[in-house]
């Protein structure tokens, strides 16, 4: 035992007390890769695992969902629920796309707005994301509205937007610095960046604090003198920057922005969140836990394309993990008593 | 009509409706320093009502509170905790998933450094004020770290009321604080009521347990369907008058014996 004890008060944790949560998603995510490496000998013939190109696509795919799962996890921590990010990805990516394109190209969405600083596009998407998410917040926080409502609300309406934006037309031909952004291991350095950033900020921040507090028990919270309102704008708003800056990302990537872009990416991102053992009841969670349960669901989607089965299997299976994940967690919970 | 200066609390009048239910009528109520007073009253009688409009938690329909001489509007808990006005609550109000420290200090954490909600939160500052102020209490609880989520009843409760007790506060009140609680553990939150009682902390306790408020107590008020119908001196009165007084009848031997 590494705790130490004072004047009859232990002070720290015991290395017991935090380690198996995030040791047992690893597992899973070691179990996951094994299963398809030994499935991949006996049915592909060759390494599922030990393969340069498959790990670099995973990791990059993973990306986009790990900055858009970072944003899910502060807000399920809190005790709320976001299904816009995939829209609100498709809209902040076009309004990037539409400022970062080149003069070269004669069809551009703003001619008067081309060849501009590579920063202008980023901010822009970011910036996007900041009001969507606002919006989110706000109706959450002020209106009472529950986050499952006021964010469907968001799925449809940033999908309308986006196919209001460019009345449904692709945005490419960007400048060359644009694709910087989205090109070799870029896309991973910002993910994990912005992990790490969370990670501090939910640990050791009031920020953070807060988060718990509320998802925990939101009443106390609000005795507590938490100003709840405020906070669930703050932290709506900050997902819908990540959204942005996932969008971003993902438009410098594929060089193209679309209205269909991030379908689907909401659940993916929840899936992740849950996978990595932050709770659906508020008050648990962690950022490291996302990065594994991002990890877990690339392996998982990159692991079927590997086998050749039908991309309608995966999705079968990953609603099967997210079931299991919320009955384990559901399990975990009635284990500690009457929360 | 007692001695302004010695008065810490008063209120006038102090009423709330919600829609047509009348649920606190005029109340006139005063609390000396340093003085313990019970509030009890049947369900519904207005107590956890009229303690909502004093602590900030509501807004009264009209009236007035006068704390420490001076009238007072808490738009919110957390001004009548600045003003020194610390509660209880019935339902515990701790959030499970924080530790012990996280919970004493949730809305006034110690900083390290300040910036808004991104303020860096003093972690060992916060460790080691629990430590003292538990300590201060002799209540065991084996590891700080742990969620107060995995605690039992009477250390939540003892969280919970070491939380109002240490922050320098005026008042404390506290909305049935051993309800929940078994024998040994209902003895020590008593005992750190008692403590507060020597160090002279004003404290106004809701309690349905007649025993109690007269171990504990000075004076006993009673709230019968949102109006005060009786203030008396602990010392000189018994079981049989409060029960009279809370069920608005001259006392039969069974509500008497459903009360004490």
């Amino acid at each position: 035992m590494t705790s130490s004890s004072t004047g009859g008060y232990k002070t720290q944790k015991s290395w017991k007390d935090w380690l198996p949560k995030d040791i047992s998603i690893l597992m899973v995510l070691l179990g996951t890769a094994l299963i398809f490496e030994i499935l991949g000998w006996f049915i592909a013939g060759q390494s599922f695992i030990f393969n340069t190109q498959r790990l670099t696509i995973i990791i990059l795919q993973m990306s986009i969902i790990g900055i858009i799962a970072i944003g899910v996890t502060q807000i399920i921590i809190m005790a709320g629920i976001d299904l816009s990010s995939g829209s609100m990805l498709a809209f902040t990516g076009l309004v990037a796309a539409s400022l970062a394109q080149t003069s070269d190209y004669t069809r551009a969405v703003y001619p008067a707005l081309t060849d501009m600083p590579v920063l202008v596009p980023i901010v822009a998407g970011i910036l996007m994301g900041f009001v969507l998410g606002g919006v989110n917040g706000g109706l959450i926080a002020y209106s009472g509205i529950p986050p499952f409502i006021a964010t469907l609300g968001m799925l449809v309406a940033a999908r309308g937007l986006a196919r209001w934006y460019t009345s449904g037309s692709q945005v490419s031909f960007f400048i060359d610095d644009y694709a910087i952004l989205g090109s070799g291991i870029i896309p991973v350095i910002i993910f994990l960046t912005t992990a790490m950033a969370f990670h501090l900020l939910l640990r050791y921040t009031r920020y953070g604090r807060y988060t718990y507090a509320i998802g925990s028990n939101e009443q106390a919270a609000r005795v507590a003198g938490i100003n709840i309102r405020a906070h669930k704008l703050l932290v709506y708003t900050l997902a819908g920057g990540l959204y942005g800056l996932a969008a971003v990302v993902e438009t410098s990537r594929t060089l193209t922005a679309q209205s269909g872009a991030g379908m689907l990416y909401e659940l993916d991102a929840i899936a992740a969140v849950v996978i990595g053992g932050t709770s659906l009841m508020g008050g648990k969670g962690r950022i490291t836990g996302t990065i594994i349960g991002v990890c877990i669901l690339g392996v998982i989607t990159s692991g079927f394309t590997f086998l050749g089965i039908g991309s309608f299997y995966t999705n079968i299976v990953k609603g099967i993990i997210i079931v299991a994940a919320v009955v384990a967690d559901q399990y975990r919970n009635n284990n500690n008593g009457d929360r | 009509m007692n001695n302004q200066d010695d008065i810490i609390l008063r209120t006038d009048n102090l009423t709330k409706r919600y829609g047509g239910v009348h649920a606190l009528e005029e109340a006139n109520f005063t609390l000396k320093k340093g003085e313990h007073v019970a509030i009890v009253g049947d369900n519904g009688a207005g107590k956890s009502t009229f303690v909502r409009q004093i602590t900030g938690v509501e807004q009264p329909t009209s009236g007035d509170i006068f704390f420490e001489g001076k009238r007072v509007e808490f738009n919110s808990p957390l001004e009548a905790r600045e003003a020194g006005i610390e509660s209880v609550f019935q339902d515990l109000a701790l959030c499970n998933d924080l530790d012990v420290p996280s919970n004493l200090f949730l809305g006034r954490e110690e900083l390290l450094f300040k910036f808004g909600p991104f303020s860096i939160l003093d972690e060992k500052k916060m460790m080691r004020k629990a430590k003292e102020v538990l300590e201060r209490t002799a209540i065991k609880i084996p590891n700080l770290s742990n969620h107060v989520g995995d605690m039992s009843g009477g250390q939540r409760q003892c969280v919970a009321i070491s939380r109002s007790a240490s922050f320098a506060s005026k008042l404390i009140i506290m909305d049935e604080p051993t309800a929940a609680l078994g024998v040994q553990e209902t003895t020590q939150v008593e005992n750190i009521i008692r403590g507060l009682k020597d160090q002279g902390v004003p404290l106004i306790l809701i309690s349905h347990n007649l025993r109690q408020v007269f171990n504990l107590v000075d004076k006993i008020w009673v709230f019968r369907r949102g109006r005060i119908v009786g203030e008396v001196i602990a010392s000189e009165t018994d079981g049989n008058e409060i029960v009279s007084m809370i069920t608005g009848m001259q006392g039969g031997v069974h509500e008497k014996a459903s009360y004490i």
